[in-house]
């Protein structure tokens, strides 16, 4: 494809001499950020109309946790959109922006947070793409205010699996438009999306931390401050059982009045990355424990109120670069559910029992109460309790995972497709009432199932060599 | 500084532009297709240029391109302080042999159009002062190499003529920086395998910067393929017969 670009192609590289066709090179691994990888072909690429001529599953920055940017199968392509991060157009008066599909958060924050602009949805990671944020209509700490990014989104233009073009908006080829915000790139391809930034006072947000002794506490308090504070989020050291149970820190904030806010702007704060491989023997449950015990304890006083840049209160893991490599090379997974509100407390208790008794919880886990659930056809949040894990990956994670979907499934609630890599087609079938409507639009949208990953291929039973 | 870039809708001259933007260069912009030219300069002003950078299509194929879009340029600009030329051609080895009116077309632009340009950009630069040319030739053109020896000579030719344009101008103020990119991951690389030391549009373009701000004629980028090639350079005909690189 190279030899088609003349002058406003850059100088390349002159080294490499392989072929730049990806069929006849053998396929190469590629992972999400639970670094589980599966074979296959991965394409960079500036002009994504021209890498998406022939309909395939686009990626991004690779921070969906399990096999949601992975290809369908070892010798199908998947594009990266990340070199395609232009911004096309930009209004500093009314915070329409319009960029192309792989522009990071990244660069967002750093670009319009000086002109007190900000993503009206931010997730816990600024090492995102917009098109990813809208394939996982991303949720944040003001879900129960704001909802999803996807009904942010004005408009996206999309390669559709016919080989059209299309500027798709909640009102033009609304089917589309609904079963592509959270449906994980099954659609078609994103290409453009235009979305409404927020307009913040300053750029610091006043935040609140409380430390709380028990499951019980901790979830009565996260309904409690969500009544009058925009952000709210808690982190839980899941491996306390009884009485303990649930201990951990609720966060709240809000972005800071100009008033309240420093007059400078905040640092953006460098970056240190994870050099190695943990090795396999360094994440047991006495230096998990030591870790949860740190961040629970040195959390004195119980209360604390401070304002702090936007980093520090929605990115605290981005610090840590590769952060994902303290897993080793068996790589994790994170489990995201949510728990309805009428399943009521006790099922939250229930999740979190059968959870600490499996033992196969690491780290931090982390709880938000959602507000109540959006247009997208698949998008995860719905009103409820959202409780995020990371697992390591061993023998028994499998049936760990089908362990805690069973109960998900009796309460009424579902999983976020974004962090999963093992549930299994059934189990998602019983978690998702609004399955049937998602398929019906993928049977309009690409019926040869061109856009598969091999997420479909688990979750839907794709045929592996639909996408190429 | 007042620039004219060719070649700053993707890849590194893309990365050159957005960095040149956020510190308050003025920009104008040369390319091949209106349509990217409009977007890249949209991006521009977004990441800081004052206004939109002014654009005109201009393609190292044609030279009857060149006049008009330099003089829609100097005329946009009122002075030229610096004339970057990322723009060029690729193709893997095989394909060009395969295929010689590739390989033409590959010799048209990366010899003949490019050259061509700066000697139709160089007056602009002198009428002013001098300023700098920085122009993108390759670490292919610093050594014959079996699998590359059709781009690395379009290079070749591009890095002596720009060697002398240096020794030739420095006196008269114009300063010629020829930079030699290793392997950067690019569009342009895409399915290619990145060999060891492979770098990012990004920093590589950090560096570019620097030299074009201190005028220096030779910068490897990323800086080890200075020492690969170093090396390289230094190795007996009858080892590179021997070896693939």
């Amino acid at each position: 494809m190279a030899t088609t670009d003349l002058a406003t192609t850059p100088t390349p590289s002159p080294a490499a001499s392989g072929s730049l066709s990806t069929t006849d090179t053998p396929p190469t691994q590629i992972a999400g950020w639970g670094r589980i990888a599966l074979p296959g072909h991965e394409v960079f690429g500036e002009d994504l109309e021209r890498l998406s001529a022939r309909p395939t599953l686009f990626r991004g920055l690779g921070r969906s946790y399990g096999d949601s940017s992975l290809p369908a199968s070892p010798s199908a392509t998947v594009v990266n959109t990340t070199l395609a991060d232009r911004v096309l157009s930009w209004n500093p008066e009314t915070g329409m922006l319009r960029a192309e599909a792989g522009l990071s958060l990244y660069t967002m924050n750093r670009l319009f947070l000086p002109a007190r602009w900000f993503t009206p949805v931010s997730p816990g990671t600024q090492f995102v793409t917009l098109g990813g944020m809208v394939a996982s209509d991303v949720h944040g700490k003001n879900h129960h205010v704001a909802g999803c990014f996807g009904q942010h989104v004005r408009a996206m233009r999309m390669r559709v699996a016919d080989g059209r073009v299309l500027e798709v908006t909640q009102r033009q080829y609304a089917d589309l438009f609904w079963a592509t915000v959270g449906g994980m790139g099954w659609t078609g391809a994103i290409l453009e999306v235009e979305v409404q930034l927020q307009r913040v006072p300053s750029p610091w947000i006043t935040q609140h931390t409380e430390q709380v002794g028990d499951l019980e506490t901790l979830v009565g308090r996260l309904k409690e401050v969500s009544r009058t504070w925009p952000m709210t989020m808690s982190w839980i050291d899941c491996l306390k059982r009884g009485k303990n149970m649930g201990r951990g820190i609720v966060f709240y904030g809000r972005w800071a009045d100009a008033k309240d806010a420093p007059a400078t702007f905040p640092a953006w704060r460098g970056e240190v990355a994870l050099p190695v491989d943990a090795p396999s023997w360094a994440l047991n449950p006495l230096t998990m424990g030591a870790f949860n015990f740190g961040v629970y304890r040195s959390h004195i006083p119980r209360h604390k109120h401070a304002i702090v840049g936007p980093e520090t209160f929605y990115y605290p893991l981005d610090y840590v670069r590769s952060w994902n490599r303290a897993y080793g090379l068996s790589g994790f997974t994170q489990y995201q559910c949510v728990i309805p509100d009428d399943a009521g407390l006790r099922a939250v208790v229930r999740f979190m029992e059968l959870l600490t008794a499996s033992g196969a919880a690491s780290f931090l886990c982390v709880m938000k109460d959602c507000g109540p659930e959006g247009e997208g056809l698949l998008s995860f949040p719905k009103a409820g309790t959202s409780i995020a894990v990371d697992i390591p990956v061993k023998a028994d994670t499998a049936a760990v995972v089908a362990r805690l979907n069973k109960l998900v499934i009796e309460v009424g609630g579902r999983i976020y497709l974004t962090k999963d890599s093992f549930t299994t087609a059934d189990d998602f079938r019983a978690m998702e009432p609004r399955l049937d409507a998602f398929l019906e639009a993928r049977q309009t949208w690409d019926p040869e199932r061109r856009f598969a990953s091999a997420q479909s291929v688990r979750l839907f039973g794709d045929d592996p060599t639909g996408a190429r | 500084m007042n620039t004219i870039i060719l070649g700053a809708t993707r890849g590194m001259g893309r990365a050159l532009a957005r960095q040149m933007a956020a510190r308050g260069d003025t920009l104008f912009l040369l390319g091949r297709d209106e349509d990217q030219l409009a977007h890249s300069a949209a991006d521009l002003q977004a990441r800081g240029h004052e206004g939109l950078p002014g654009t005109c299509v201009c393609d190292l194929a044609d030279a009857t391109t060149f006049a008009p879009a330099l003089s829609a340029a100097n005329a946009a600009l009122g002075t030229v302080d610096c004339v970057v030329v990322t723009a060029g051609l690729f193709a893997p080895q095989d394909q060009l042999v395969a295929d010689l009116a590739l390989t033409w077309r590959l010799f048209d632009v990366n010899l003949t159009g490019t050259i061509v340009f700066c000697e139709a950009a160089r007056p602009l630069l002198l009428a002013d002062g001098g300023g700098t040319l920085c122009v993108f030739s390759s670490v292919a053109g610093d050594r014959g190499r079996k699998p590359v020896a059709l781009y690395g000579a379009s290079k070749a030719g591009l890095s002596y003529y720009l060697e002398a344009m240096d020794h030739t101008y420095r006196g008269a103020g114009m300063r010629t920086v020829c930079v030699k990119p290793g392997f950067v991951r690019t569009g342009m690389t895409a399915g290619l395998k990145p060999p060891p030391f492979a770098g990012d549009p990004d920093p590589v373009a950090r560096r570019v910067l620097s030299a074009i701000d201190r005028g220096t004629p030779i910068v490897y980028a990323p800086a080890m393929w200075r020492w690969v090639m170093l090396v390289i350079r230094g190795l007996p005909r009858f080892v590179m017969r021997r070896i693939g690189f």
